[in-house]
């Protein structure tokens, strides 16, 4: 009986190996912006950004397609972090009060960030109790010798780096006091250590701001105090001008204070100015202020914080202060930290500030402060994806170069800025190379709009947004006008960012989408039963939209729908810019969520599907074609609209809550058990423990029944040219499954092309499927007669794909979420079938057939069925056979927002959301992957300091063997002429992400070969008035 | 489905004529051939054409032989539509007032409840009295919700069917997660399990009596369910629901199946080192029971994952080849005990011994190579 079925057939050597050549496991790339960003750091030499996240990831960015993340064996939220300038390291300090120092290393031809040293402050023996010792502020020398930290308790401690060895030389507040006048000092400590700021020219000086308010500049060789600031407002931090003869504090009573530093007054009482510029009423701290000096005059001033308490102290303003002109940036998301890039050559007299780079919780935002009123610049990459929350997304590989152009210049038309070719953050000594397979776009939709978006590269870039809303009458509408009008108010706030949480309307929530790349037709479905079919247009139009409207009930009586109402549609012409253009609104009656919905271009089709039934369109000639009700009768819960098992769902919340709890305990316990003895009791005690529980959480086992509820949604929708209705003539059909195992086939007489216009399309009911364990069908696809699945509209007719075979017999592969199944058509007789459920005890939440090319021969390729279940895990099944090829684990099983985002391309690759704002790719094919090949060089052998560097490590540090081999590797690779030849990774076309090209990679380490002096280039850069071009 | 298109083909009639009589009174309609369509359409039909829509009726028909013949579900009935040249008589007959006599050969009254005979499976014993020889309605040709392979688990376990077949009972249980204490080399360990937490009164668990609360759910449908969570574990029952295998360590270990005087053999063998069979070891005595602790070894799964030969019990991972044969056969002589069972319910006797026998194959092809001698004990078998 059964037992035959399961042995395994993977025993065979030749299989094994050709299963290799095709499938292999990889997670590639985050794209997206980091989730929960704590840091931020920037070198200005390298021209690298830093951000730390909560989770205790680093990723580093460079030229756009340049990122590289590093994560921190321990996922504490990284606080600071560092870079040590010019060196390719990076400081990190974590919640936990460890610092760690990360290198990019070259392995593999690409950069990768790895953690090499860490350290752990040692509390002091005896009084200090260990927050003492939490490290509050780091600082960095210039010269990247000596690391400062201070403490919760006001100590000062030394590291020498880069091996971060605590030095004998800690500066404790007893010392300070000794200088400190009696009257300032009132018995009080003087708090931790808020800020440490190097004087700018003189590095064996540092500034020491303590909590209370006094400021002590200190001198490390003679270990003396040179002046004292006897400040009274509780410090926040510190910041020198840059000719050091003064600096600037921020505190938390919403002020900023300019003190001056002279030799000859080695204790200042008052400083030379105060503001509160928000003030007279009370204000928030100014958390972080910056002092840049400019050519044309008066000092750029920085600020985040500082509002006035009750007003707007809710709002997360970032201050630009310069003379008279004063913007308070007001953004959606917390800011997390800022800088400034500007000109950090030591000649130079000032530092004139050319972007201001601010990090927000949320997204990332870049100023110039070189224009006129400081415009915002779109920043090359790290845009946020979640602008507005994803609902849906789907991917469209080897996307005509037509297409790609039309969207591109639509794109473009839609946000000019997009015009700046923004270098930011550009180095040439990143090299990038991206193994993009061909330009993809990856779409995301949102609330009411669709973004295009180029996921050819390692960064995600913003192609176009197409807005769904403007086709609606919605509450919405007049917000722009009110907020133009209050221009006048103080503080003068701007809106700035992108990110917007707040949907106006969640019925515009678009649920599913269907494109067609040939034709550049696009249809979108949304929350309200509305279904818009678009099409590309290059020309700005000005029309109306056909508006229909489907009943799906079909006059089903006994319902009454009890959800949303539907989006009542624009009257009247709309004016659309070129770009994707609405030209048919379909409403489904009753205005359910859609759930599913398929186009077919070449016959003019829409197919859509609600919780209610499904529906055909015929869009050329407006007109519906069919309208089917799949509600079973008992079904009472279709009719409720959402959110009508609240009570239920707070029980079961409730119970889940208890589990987890309970789970947290008995799997704590089982970690600490060692000991057989120990076990013993330990088994005693969950057993007493056992008796103590509330009652478990019981599962009901029980087969579906016709009247479950919800059981007429309709999951999926497919055309296809094939054999229904007898096995010689083939012909356009539908199919439509439901959540209760039903699938309905239809038969579709279609008119030819040019009779489209006078002739209606037919729809016969030709099969009515009912699988006998009634689990939602999840997908439905029809293979040729060689078994592979049939082409997509226009491949054919436009020689991009080969044409299916007709000859043989065809079958349907119906995948519910318990097994897969092959019927043979037209006969409709089962073929082979494949029981996941009853085996694995795993649901299918996710499939698509995807083509994958074996790595040893390009010739050979097989399809194949990738299926992501609710354990988070993906199978591979060969087609039409349907035997289980390989299984990999891929999400966490509770990450249910991951797998529910998942979506596979057609070669074999995939991306879920691991963050409401990142999606992780990875891939499944041995031969197609995308994967940063991005590389910064940094401890080039000819660059004399860096080189140095190295070699003092090899004096001192045990892992000598290590480096000089890296040394070694790298000067190979140098001279060898073949270095980053895109023919050593045979099919991988190059992208055009990245702004080099390979020649211009091999060009530039032609000229890195020649130049004597690394550091010489560097300033030469550097001399460059600007790291932002703005051309 | 498929069933519909079975189509006779050597029929060039499209049409068949029907003559229905129920009482006194005569229906004449005809029917494509072709297109039959389901019995219970059909039944439909004849109550529609007699105009008693409400009445139960018994549907019989006169085959070439001139036998009367019932049509009770898709596949008589499409005999009968397929053998009719060309006239197809009906007799239809009230439920109430049926005389099952009329039919073929012998008479056949079955009164019994799956559960009463589930009882009856569960104590030969009881049924000692030889009943006539029965030759049911096809329609009671079904499964039955039954213990299975009695012959090759060990005693402390139950293998269980419920069919849930053509019945308007539920299932009727629910399952839980919990945790079962066994006794390993170190000592007491707690294991994470699956157990039967609540019955539906009246549901097929219930009233078979098959199926207890607190049982430990071992496998389903061969597929062991160790390391899977509840909810997994959920859905595989689900999906097997139309047929569904469970294996479970009962709470209450008294009502165990006795595995018959055979049993006795394995009593016997601690000084049997030259048994017959050479299967009973000096061990094997302490087989038995070791074989059950066996079972709970932790790691037995992760071989599991790769090798989905299903079946048998695979707890006993150390010496599966030595307690299968065992086990096997010991129960060799216990087999003519269910012998009287297996003319009772032939659908399910035959049912039970090939999946023995297959499991037992399967055991034998584990072992295959690894001890001759052994294996031709089994051939023995």
């Amino acid at each position: 009986m059964m037992k035959f079925r399961f042995r395994r057939q993977g025993n065979d050597p030749h299989r094994e190996k050709i299963k290799q050549d095709l499938f292999a496991f990889n997670k590639t790339v985050e794209h997206g912006f980091p989730n929960q960003p704590s840091a931020l750091a920037y070198d200005p030499k390298l021209q690298l950004m830093a951000i730390g996240t909560k989770s205790g990831a680093i990723k580093i960015y460079g030229a756009p397609g340049v990122e590289m993340t590093g994560l921190h064996k321990d996922t504490a939220a990284v606080t600071q972090i560092h870079f040590l300038y010019g060196q390719g390291r990076i400081l990190s300090l974590l919640d936990d009060n460890t610092i760690h120092l990360w290198e990019i290393v070259q392995r593999e031809n690409r950069s990768h960030l790895v953690e090499v040293h860490s350290f752990n402050l040692p509390g002091r023996p005896g009084i200090e109790s260990t927050s003492a010792t939490r490290v509050t502020v780091m600082l960095l020398k210039l010269s990247c010798d000596l690391l400062a930290l201070g403490t919760e308790g006001g100590g000062v401690h030394f590291l020498e780096l880069p091996t971060l060895t605590l030095l004998n030389k800690s500066l404790f507040q007893d010392e300070i006091m000794q200088s400190i006048p009696e009257e300032y000092k009132c018995g009080k400590s003087l708090g931790p250590v808020e800020s440490l700021q190097q004087h700018p020219q003189d590095s064996d000086k540092i500034l020491i701001g303590y909590s209370r308010g006094l400021v002590v500049l200190w001198d490390l060789n003679s270990r003396h105090v040179d002046n004292l600031f006897l400040g009274k407002q509780q410090l926040e931090s510190l910041v020198w001008e840059r000719s050091g003869n003064s600096f600037v504090s921020s505190h938390s009573d919403g002020g900023y204070m300019v003190w001056a530093v002279s030799s000859s007054n080695p204790c200042t009482h008052d400083p030379i100015s105060s503001t509160i510029p928000y003030g007279p009423f009370p204000c928030k701290a100014v958390n972080k202020i910056l002092w840049r000096t400019t050519e044309s005059g008066s000092p750029l001033v920085l600020f985040s914080g500082g509002m006035p308490r009750a007003s707007y102290g809710d709002r997360h303003c970032l201050t630009i202060l310069q003379d008279s002109s004063h913007v308070t940036l007001d953004f959606t998301s917390r800011v997390i930290d800022f800088f400034t890039i500007h000109c950090t050559d030591k000649d130079k007299e000032f530092d004139d500030p050319s972007a201001l780079v601010v990090l927000l919780e949320e997204e990332l935002v870049v100023i110039d402060l070189q224009m006129a009123g400081w415009p915002t610049v779109p920043a090359p990459y790290l845009a946020p994806l979640h602008s507005s929350a994803i609902t849906c997304s789907c991917h469209i590989s080897n996307v005509p170069p037509k297409l790609w152009e039309r969207v591109i210049s639509a794109g473009q038309q839609q946000c000019p800025l997009q015009n700046y070719e923004v270098a930011e953050l550009k180095d040439p000594t990143q090299k990038l190379k991206t193994s993009a397979f061909s330009p993809q776009v990856l779409c995301c939709h949102e609330d009411g709009t669709v973004r295009f978006w180029d996921a050819s590269g390692v960064s995600l870039k913003p192609l176009y947004k197409l807005s769904t809303a403007n086709i609606f009458q919605t509450d919405g509408d007049h917000n722009d006008s009110l907020t133009q009008a209050g221009e006048e108010e103080w503080p003068p706030f701007r809106k700035v960012g992108c990110f917007d949480p707040y949907s106006d309307d969640p019925r515009l929530a678009i649920q599913k989408i269907s494109v067609c790349k040939y034709s550049g037709k696009l249809v979108v479905a949304g929350t309200a039963g509305q279904v818009i079919v678009l099409v590309l247009s290059d020309e700005k139009s000005d029309h109306m939209i056909d508006v229909a409207t489907v009943d799906l009930l079909q006059d089903r009586e006994g319902f009454t729908w009890k959800g949303h109402d539907r989006l009542p549609p624009k009257s009247g012409s709309v004016v659309f810019a070129p770009g994707f253009q609405p030209v048919v609104l379909v409403q489904c009656m009753p205005p359910a969520a859609v759930t599913a919905v398929t186009l077919h271009a070449e016959w003019n089709l829409i197919a859509f599907g609600t919780s209610h039934g499904f529906g055909l369109f015929d869009y050329h000639r407006r007109s519906p074609v069919l309208a089917r009700c799949t509600l079973h009768p008992n079904d009472s819960l279709a009719m409720e609209g959402p959110l009508s098992r609240v009570k239920s769902l707070k029980k079961s919340l409730r119970q889940s809550f208890r589990r987890i709890r309970k789970s947290r305990v008995s799997g704590k316990k089982r970690v600490v058990v060692n000991s057989p003895t120990s076990k013993v009791q330990e088994a005693n005690a969950q057993l007493a423990e056992h008796d103590a529980e509330v009652t478990p959480v019981q599962r009901r086992i029980e087969p579906r029944s016709a009247d479950d509820s919800l059981s007429g949604v309709v999951r999926c929708l497919c055309f296809a040219d094939t054999f229904l209705r007898d096995g010689t003539h083939h012909g356009p059909t539908m199919w439509a499954g439901t959540n209760s195992g039903s699938v309905y086939a239809y038969a579709l007489d279609v008119p030819s092309q040019e009779k489209f216009s006078e002739q209606s399309v037919e729809a016969l009911l030709g099969k009515e499927i009912q699988l006998m364990h009634r689990a939602p069908v999840v997908s439905i696809a029809v293979l040729d007669g060689r078994g592979n699945p049939l082409p997509e509209p226009y491949e054919v007719s436009r020689d991009l794909a080969k044409a299916p075979d007709m000859q043989g017999s065809h079958s349907v592969l119906i995948v519910s979420e318990e097994q897969f199944k092959v019927f043979m058509l037209p006969k409709v007789s089962a073929k082979t079938k494949f029981k996941l459920t009853a085996h694995e005890g795993c649901r299918v939440r996710k499939v698509a057939l995807s083509n994958f090319t074996s790595v040893s021969s390009e010739e050979y390729s097989e399809n194949a069925l990738v299926c992501l279940t609710n354990l988070g895990d993906i199978h591979v099944f060969s087609v039409p056979a349907l035997r289980p090829q390989v299984r990999y684990d891929c999400i966490r099983k509770e990450d249910i927002s991951g797998i529910a985002s998942c979506v596979f391309t057609k070669t074999g690759q995939g991306f879920y959301l691991i963050s409401p704002s990142e999606y992780e790719r990875f891939s499944l094919s041995a031969r197609v992957i995308t994967e940063p090949l991005c590389r910064v060089d940094v401890e080039r052998p000819h660059d004399l300091s860096a080189h140095s560097s190295l070699l003092r490590l090899k004096k001192k540090d045990k892992t000598v063997v290590i480096l000089s081999g890296l040394l070694d590797e790298m000067r190979s690779s140098l001279s060898s002429p073949v270095l980053d030849s895109p023919n050593s990774s045979a099919d991988v076309t190059l992208d055009t992400t990245g702004e080099l090209t390979v020649e211009d990679v091999k060009d530039f380490l032609m000229t890195v070969d020649e130049a004597e002096n690394n550091y010489r280039n560097m300033t030469e850069e550097d001399g460059r008035p600007a790291g932002i071009l703005i051309n | 489905m498929n069933k519909n298109h079975r189509v006779p083909s050597n029929r060039t009639l499209s049409a068949v004529e029907v003559k229905s009589k129920f009482g006194a009174e005569f229906r004449r309609f005809s029917l494509d051939r072709s297109k039959p369509g389901r019995f219970d359409e059909f039944y439909g039909l004849l109550q529609h054409v007699h105009r008693i829509p409400n009445v139960d009726l018994l549907v019989g028909y006169a085959d070439v032989h001139g036998d009367l013949l019932p049509i009770n579900n898709d596949d008589n009935y499409h005999k009968a539509i397929s053998m009719a040249a060309p006239l197809l008589r009906l007799f239809l007959q009230r439920k109430e007032e049926a005389d099952y006599s009329a039919f073929g050969t012998d008479t056949v009254t079955r009164k019994k409840t799956p559960a009463a005979l589930a009882a009856v499976l569960l104590r030969p014993d009881a049924n000692k009295k030889k009943p006539p020889i029965i030759i049911s309605l096809p329609k009671d040709f079904r499964p039955v919700s039954s213990i299975i392979d009695v012959d090759i688990l060990p005693e402390t376990h139950r293998r269980v069917r419920l069919y849930k077949h053509g019945q308007e009972k539920p299932l009727g249980f629910y399952i839980r997660d919990g945790s079962s204490v066994r006794v390993t080399p170190q000592g007491l360990e707690k294991v994470p399990g699956i157990f039967i937490s609540r019955m539906v009164p009246g549901g097929l668990a219930d009233s078979t009596g098959l199926l207890a609360v607190n049982d430990e759910v071992l496998e389903v449908n061969g597929i062991e369910v160790s390391g899977k969570s509840l909810d997994q574990v959920t859905d595989m029952m689900i999906a097997n629901s139309h047929n569904l295998i469970i294996t479970v360590k009962p709470a209450n270990q008294r009502n165990n199946v006795v595995r018959s005087s055979g049993g006795g053999s394995s009593g016997r063998s601690t000084d049997s080192n030259t048994s017959f069979y050479g299967y009973s070891t000096p061990g094997s005595m302490v087989m038995t029971p070791s074989h059950i602790i066996q079972n709970y070894e932790p790691d037995e799964e992760s071989e599991e994952e790769e090798d989905l030969v299903i079946e048998a019990d695979r707890g006993a991972k150390l010496f599966p080849q030595a307690g299968a044969r065992a086990t096997a056969s010991t129960s060799m002589p216990a087999l003519p005990r269910y012998e009287p069972h297996l003319d009772l319910r032939p659908s399910n006797g035959t049912m039970a011994s090939s999946v023995s026998v297959g499991s037992l194959n399967a055991c034998d092809r584990g072992l295959e190579g690894r001890n001759l001698e052994e294996e031709g004990t089994v051939i023995t078998l």
